[in-house]
């Protein structure tokens, strides 16, 4: 059971119409390493681990939502505008005939969603690793992103979604830790 | 105290077909060297952690490109 509000989790202002980041930004939409993969991933482990990390899953899958918005709202404000002929150009020819303007899960190459892109290994430290693996490919799918455009109304929206995978990366290292369960100990040898 | 970007050069051919880009560069942020975060860390007002994706300025790395442009071959830092 979900509260949905209704607002973006931080603003997403896009001040250059430049329809060719659109179809990069949709890497982070359904690509491996997207906010979509990154949601379902967790969303899904939670259920298989153990008590004491499953509400950081929970938390954590339910903010990727909000950024899945983000991103959403990024590519819609770019491409709403454009005619046929400036999606060809832009290199969305193929998406327009297929979605017209309307957003699909794919990559920055077109290639549609699957879930092969997740894992659910069964196994609390397999996953927690994953997840960790994940919000780093995240968090440098941001970085070119950033390096491939001069918005800076837009740069400051990705800044903040990169910042996310960062304190998500800390967390899931802490989950880990906390299954090692060592942490509090006082060894003695 | 570590930075949060890491650089290191590349060997360049005298053969090489393209321009070269003598230094590379990769981001080291604060998670690898965290740990466990300890209790009572400095915070940011709440303003300012909703500005900026964190409410710990341990945890804060910004990122900006290392290339002086989108079509910069160099990199700005050196």
């Amino acid at each position: 059971m979900w509260i949905y509000e209704k607002k973006l989790q931080y603003p997403v202002r896009v001040s250059k119409c430049d329809v060719r980041m659109a179809k990069f930004l949709i890497e982070q939409y359904g690509g491996a390493d997207g906010e979509l993969a990154a949601a379902l991933r967790y969303l899904n482990q939670r259920y298989t681990v153990p008590d004491k990390v499953i509400g950081l899953l929970n938390d954590i899958g339910t903010e990727e939502l909000a950024h899945l918005e983000m991103i959403a709202t990024m590519v819609y404000k770019l491409t709403k505008d454009a005619t046929a002929e400036e999606m060809e150009r832009c290199g969305l020819g193929a998406h327009y005939a297929n979605h017209d303007k309307a957003l699909f899960y794919g990559n920055a190459a077109g290639v549609p969603w699957t879930a092969t892109y997740i894992q659910a290994k069964g196994d609390p430290i397999a996953d927690l690793y994953e997840d960790i693996a994940a919000e780093e490919k995240a968090r440098a799918t941001y970085q070119w992103l950033i390096n491939m455009t001069d918005d800076t109304d837009l740069k400051d929206s990705l800044s903040f979604l990169r910042e996310r995978e960062i304190v998500h990366s800390q967390r899931f290292r802490e989950a880990v830790e906390i299954l090692k369960e060592e942490r509090e100990r006082k060894k003695v040898f | 105290m570590h930075t949060f970007r890491k650089k290191y050069r590349v060997y360049v051919s005298p053969y090489d077909p393209c321009p070269p880009m003598t230094k590379k560069t990769y981001e080291t942020p604060p998670q690898l060297y965290l740990g466990f975060q300890p209790y009572g860390l400095p915070q940011y007002p709440p303003s300012e952690a909703l500005r900026q994706g964190t409410l710990w300025p341990a945890l804060y790395a910004p990122y900006q490109s290392p290339y002086k442009d989108k079509y910069g071959k160099r990199e700005a830092d050196e």
